[in-house]
């Protein structure tokens, strides 16, 4: 499975922080999106999720294949770690939760509410919900917030297994997982407030501007 | 050149700059002499006395305020369909003057009902609606108030304004049903044209035109208002991201 | 689809009180009229299914802003927008949840505290046959109006502004049916009208609601 991202604009409160972005996510391979805080690496995985539309340029993949995973988790506190695990499976249409509760050391702890779990914990349930997604693109923010070494390394591993299945993960992080993958800065494409540089994405938003000036 | 071009916030702030001291000046030219002839030079109505006379405000703010609702389902329907920032903008422009003429029309009848009816308040299906519709305009406008991001806002009381328009149409008939008009709201309008003569209806149709003309001038100025509200938005946001 | 629905149920049972908050208002309320109108049997009784179908109706209220809100903090409705359910789905089914954990219970239980007002005999059935169709409406225009305010910060007060007016049509019908009914007049069209108000409500809403949630997850 292989994205394609051409030419695209994200937005953020309608404005663009992000302009004429392109990159391939090519199956079997991991890209690290890098860039300053508050330069819209959220923005674009999300519009790349399907969240919200981009103001201009084209993503090839169908976000039905598409995975997001935020610093939100989505976990349900009184809810068991089966029961977190096992919603979001059958949502997906996936029968068995068995590899994602051993692929992040979960066995010793599913019958506990997932609110009883310590950060990391959660955090490995988070990522563990990945894998009942079936699905072959993974957008990950910041994943490995709160994790420890030993946890990084297991959820290095996941998508180690993930892309060698011809899957593919576009990963927000700042520390090195130790991944074989290429970079992806976004800080060149950010949209520059200057408006005396006519760009043609911003046309929706460009009538607003001359009206005042 | 379509009709669409108006729809530009560019145009139209051009265009609504030029228009906007004649709509002014017109309304002036005819709400103030309606209003005047209406109040002074009628004669008093042999079984109201001198409070029919306020129909003059009382008619044409109940229609303006049913008007103005209808206004707003149609920009609205337009900000979700053709995604025209002026039209969205002013059917926010339009709400704060809807409500108003509500409110207008509610109080004044008020007033006239107590020396006709001897109550200042009946549950008449008519006065109900009113009252319902009031409830409408203020909560599209709540909704407005909440949201900073001006096109989140844009979207959500668009959506709100269509389904509210169809509630609003559904409680107009279960009022009816409700309450099968006890007392007889056609004194409210000009349906009983034995009691309406001619002396009174010409200064009441200038007053209509003079409120449409006054409402038309309201709202240029606020959309223009808005739309200078958006633009500070964007502006606000750019700086913040030019310090990030 | 099913799996939501468990969900949400399961939720709304473990986080105690589910079933309880809104049927306890509701015993209250009824509790509270007759020391308000005093304790004349002749005018309680009158006023009986009117009051039964204003009390369920802001029992109603209460709960609403859950339907979404906490889904929409925490980020699963985020990763449910990215699921394969459609959106739409997601609304109705939510919407169901509510009404399994608050419309029926107090559907179940308002001729039993019609027993506190007087209510007269045809009149237990009446209000149980109204408040069935009637409550779904109530649930899925709620779930409309909790679409609308889910990203606010303090939306509970706004939501009850947007959603009360609303309510209007289904409350005069219903109100009106369920009190035609225990005078033993013709209820019939009160009572379709409310009928229609709820298919139709069931049928559309849905899709106004999802539309607001996909803004507002923006």
């Amino acid at each position: 499975m292989e994205m394609r991202v051409d030419n695209l604009s994200v937005a953020r409160g309608g404005v663009p922080v992000l302009e004429g972005v392109n990159f391939t996510l090519s199956a079997g391979h991991v890209l690290i999106l890098r860039g300053p805080n508050g330069s819209g690496k959220t923005t674009l995985l999300r519009t790349l999720a399907g969240l919200q539309p981009p103001i201009a340029g084209h993503v090839s993949a169908d976000p039905e294949n598409i995975t997001y995973g935020a610093h939100a988790d989505g976990l349900k506190a009184t809810l068991t770690v089966e029961e977190n695990l096992r919603f979001w499976a059958s949502v997906h249409g996936i029968d068995s939760i068995d590899a994602a509760v051993q692929g992040f050391n979960l066995t010793g702890l599913t019958h506990r509410p997932a609110g009883n779990l310590s950060a990391g914990q959660k955090r490995r349930l988070g990522l563990a919900r990945l894998l009942v997604t079936g699905r072959p693109i993974w957008l990950l923010d910041e994943p490995t917030v709160s994790l420890d070494t030993a946890s990084v390394g297991l959820f290095a591993d996941a998508v180690r297994a993930h892309v060698a299945g011809g899957g593919t993960a576009l990963i927000a992080t700042h520390i090195d997982l130790g991944l074989q993958a290429e970079t992806f800065d976004i800080s060149p494409y950010r949209a520059n407030g200057d408006r005396a540089t006519p760009s043609p994405q911003r046309d929706r938003y460009a009538d607003f501007d001359e009206a005042f000036t | 050149m379509s009709l669409w071009e108006f729809a530009n916030p560019v145009k139209f702030m051009a265009l609504s700059g030029k228009v906007l001291p004649w709509v002014i000046g017109l309304a002036a030219l005819t709400l103030i002499p309606g209003l005047i002839w209406g109040f002074f030079f009628t004669p008093e109505a042999t079984n109201f006395g001198n409070s029919v006379k306020i129909i003059y405000i009382h008619v044409p703010s109940a229609m303006m305020a049913i008007n103005i609702w209808v206004m707003m389902l149609v920009t609205s329907l337009i900000w979700i369909v053709r995604r025209h920032h002026v039209s969205v903008r002013a059917a926010k422009a339009a709400a704060l003057i809807g409500v108003t003429m509500t409110v207008i029309a509610l109080i004044t009848g008020a007033i006239w009902g107590e020396p006709m009816w001897g109550t200042y308040w009946a549950w008449d299906p008519r006065l109900t609606s009113f009252l319902i519709l009031f409830l409408f305009y203020l909560g599209y406008m709540a909704l407005w108030a909440a949201i900073e991001n001006p096109d989140t806002a844009a979207d959500l009381t668009s959506v709100l304004c269509i389904v509210g328009s169809v509630f609003a149409l559904l409680s107009r008939y279960a009022v009816n049903f409700w309450n099968q008009g006890l007392h007889q709201g056609a004194s409210l309008s000009m349906d009983r044209e034995e009691h309406v003569a001619n002396v009174y209806y010409l200064p009441l149709l200038l007053c209509i035109a003079g409120f449409i003309l006054l409402f038309v001038a309201l709202v240029l100025i606020r959309t223009r208002t808005e739309l200078r509200l958006v633009r500070l938005h964007r502006l606000e946001i750019r700086e913040r991201m030019k310090d990030a | 689809m099913i799996a939501l629905l468990v969900r949400d149920m399961r939720l709304a049972m473990r986080a105690g009180g589910g079933f309880g908050l809104g049927l306890a208002f509701f015993l209250i309320v009824s509790t509270l009229v007759p020391f308000g109108v005093g304790p004349e049997a002749a005018i309680l009784s009158r006023i009986a299914p009117g009051i039964l179908w204003v009390g369920a109706l802001l029992a109603c209220l209460l709960s609403l802003d859950r339907i979404f809100q906490l889904d929409f903090e925490d980020g699963s409705l985020d990763l449910l927008a990215t699921a394969p359910i459609p959106m739409e789905g997601t609304v109705a089914i939510k919407a169901l949840a509510h009404w399994l954990v608050t419309g029926l219970p107090l559907t179940l239980a308002a001729p039993a505290f019609g027993a506190l007002m007087n209510l007269q005999s045809p009149g237990h059935y009446w209000i149980f046959i109204t408040l069935l169709i009637g409550t779904p409406a109530l649930s899925m225009i709620g779930a409309f109006g909790a679409a609308l305010t889910v990203g606010l910060k303090r939306g509970g007060l706004l939501l009850s502004l947007l959603v009360l007016p609303l309510y209007i049509p289904t409350l005069i019908f219903g109100a009106e049916a369920a009190t035609r009914g225990t005078a033993g007049l013709s209820a019939l069209t009160p009572l379709l009208m409310m009928a229609g108000i709820t298919a139709g409500s069931i049928a559309l809403l849905p899709f106004a609601a999802a539309a607001a949630l996909r803004v507002n997850l923006r």
